[in-house]
């Protein structure tokens, strides 16, 4: 029988540590995991062990002489010089013992993610180790090694022929799947992000659009620094429903950073727990409209990973599963085990508390910078 | 940095027997605004967007005279031109445009024409200077306007092994006392630089808080 979704997950996907004190760190898919299962919303049979991508299949994305450095940085054979041109045995994407492995392990549980959907054995899939969206075809970059979402992308274009919408939701541009999927016009690259100006990776103007052939199918929302609720959502929801009228996929491929949040250390957006509720309500609505339902989400960023990461993540499943938005408080057995060992004090409500932040004084101006943007960017759309 | 690493070689040209007609379908085919005319590889004339526009008949006329687009371009072309060499400074070229209000320069050497430089040429120029074209973190710091500052601020990045990919020292407001560094760094996460950066005592402008404003 065919289930309504399915969960990619197993241990091994904690093995992707760069060190104690880096800000990527994986544990944030065990918080959330927990705390699904304190709502009784996984049933044993809804969790798939993800595959391992074979040399083959990150070859479809990847130089064969980058996956020779990342095995050999993976025992430590190479110097911190090579490393670095590589991208990696940076501060920002430092050598580990097995880094290899555990990158493999990560994309092939997004392939894992798309068997489920494709082959029919689910309706939609969930991989929240993925979302790697900095990796680029030769060199490491942001924290990401191996790009699955390219990867990913690339044997949904060779196994089953699909036109894929890729989604990207994370605080960051999703440089790195937009790049390699630039000339190509069957695949449709969607980013909303913090603008460039200041934020990494600096890309992401609403100016890229593809190149050649693929000219018309690179699509950039950068809002900027301070952007609340409500522009984030009123981009995501015109931008998102215009682009896939216009690009018509079989497939959605939704990367799910949660870095936009207010509490976030890395970026400066103002979102809080509500635009995580709302965009996966979306991607589902999209996906069902134009992809008779096929929908995998994956995850990405999300640098808070006791106040805002499991509660935002938990939201996909949630939505996939079609079981209502929940409120009030958080399972007390997830509060109790989690708390002594996080350094800030849970938020202890699925929502935000009103009154997160102090007024930002130029909302006015955001709002209409961001609206502006909007219109820029979906132009190509609109004058045809 | 010179003219001759960022003109475009790969010059589209017409001679100046060519009409209107030929101009307007290659401006429109090839997305140029700006065509030189040549004979003998030599550089005659220029023709651009504008001269095309002001001798072709309105669009909205109501008598039509196709006879205008069969103007051949010795008629319309500019012949009192600009030129840079290919080995001239890019600022010396900047200036040029800047001064005289030009869209494009044409690149003369050994009489003959080797390249042009464009308005759009110049601007992705400043684009890779500032390094916003690699993945990076931009900082602004304001600094005291005095010798070695520029030492000191180093000295926080090479602490934390990081590539700077660009910098640019800006004056800040109207404060001659202070100046504006404006650096990208090959940096996903500068939360550790920042720190550092404060903690020598170093005014970090961005990342802020959006009550200090922008």
């Amino acid at each position: 029988m065919k289930k309504t979704a399915s969960f990619i997950f197993s241990p091994e996907q904690l093995n992707y540590e760069f060190s104690d004190t880096h800000p990527f760190n994986q544990k944030r898919i065990m918080l959330t995991m927990d705390l699904l299962n304190e709502i009784h919303s996984i049933d044993p049979d809804e969790i798939v062990v993800p595959r391992t991508a074979t040399d083959e299949e990150l070859l479809l994305a990847h130089d064969e002489k980058y996956i020779e450095i990342v095995k050999k940085a993976s025992t430590g054979v190479i110097s911190e010089s090579i490393g670095s041109i590589y991208g990696i045995g940076t501060e920002d994407t430092p050598f580990f013992t097995g880094m290899h492995d555990a990158s493999a392990l990560l994309v092939g549980g997004t392939l894992s993610a798309i068997e489920e959907v494709m082959e029919g054995r689910s309706r939609y899939a969930l991989n929240l180790g993925g979302g790697l969206h900095h990796g680029f075809q030769g060199k490491a970059s942001g924290f990401c090694i191996y790009n699955d979402s390219s990867v990913a992308i690339k044997y949904l274009q060779q196994k089953y022929g699909a036109r894929v919408l890729y989604v990207d939701t994370d605080a960051h541009h999703g440089d790195g799947v937009q790049w390699t999927f630039y000339d190509d016009p069957d695949v449709c690259t969607f980013s909303i992000h913090e603008t460039g100006r200041y934020l990494f990776p600096g890309t992401g103007n609403v100016t890229e659009r593809g190149n050649g052939k693929g000219y018309g199918t690179s699509f950039n929302f950068p809002v900027d620094a301070f952007t609340e609720d409500e522009s984030f959502l009123h981009i995501y929801r015109n931008a998102l429903r215009e682009v896939a009228e216009y690009f018509k996929p079989d497939v959605i491929l939704t990367q799910n950073g949660a870095d936009a949040h207010y509490l976030d250390p890395l970026t400066h957006l103002y979102s809080t727990m509500k635009i995580y509720e709302e965009i996966p309500k979306l991607a589902k609505e999209i996906a069902e409209e134009f992809c008779d339902g096929r929908w995998i989400a994956i995850g990405g960023g999300g640098y808070d990973i006791w106040r805002v990461v499991p509660r935002a993540w938990s939201h996909l499943w949630l939505t996939m599963k079609s079981i209502p938005t929940p409120t009030g408080r958080l399972p007390e057995a997830w509060l109790k085990k989690w708390q002594p060992e996080s350094p800030v004090s849970l938020i202890e409500t699925w929502q935000d508390p009103p009154n997160l932040y102090e007024p930002v004084p130029r909302k006015k101006d955001i709002e209409e910078k961001n609206e502006q943007m909007l219109s820029r960017a979906l132009h190509v759309i609109r004058k045809g | 940095m010179l003219v001759q690493d960022i003109m475009k070689s790969d010059v589209i040209t017409l001679n100046s027997t060519h009409t209107i007609a030929d101009a307007v379908q290659l401006m429109k085919q090839k997305k140029i605004r700006h065509i030189p005319i040549i004979e003998n590889e030599r550089l005659i004339g220029l023709v651009t967007d504008r001269d095309v526009k002001e001798a072709s008949p309105s669009s909205i006329s109501e008598t039509l005279e196709p006879s205008l687009y069969e103007t051949t371009l010795d008629k319309i072309m500019k012949t009192d031109l600009l030129i840079g060499h290919p080995r001239d400074f890019v600022e010396e070229a900047a200036l040029l445009f800047y001064t005289y209000e030009i869209g494009c320069l044409p690149i003369v050497s050994n009489y003959q024409l080797v390249g042009i430089l464009t308005k759009t040429d110049l601007l992705y120029n400043y684009i890779e200077l500032t390094g916003a074209n690699q993945p990076s973190s931009h900082i602004q710091i304001r600094v005291p306007n005095r010798a070695g500052i520029l030492y000191e601020v180093s000295k926080v990045f090479n602490k934390h092994n990081t590539n700077v990919l660009s910098v640019l020292v800006h004056p800040y407001l109207d404060d001659e006392d202070s100046k504006v560094l404006a650096v990208r760094i090959k940096r996903m996460n500068p939360l550790s630089i920042i720190a550092d950066l404060k903690a020598e005592g170093f005014d970090v402008l961005w990342p802020s808080e959006p009550e200090m404003g922008l």
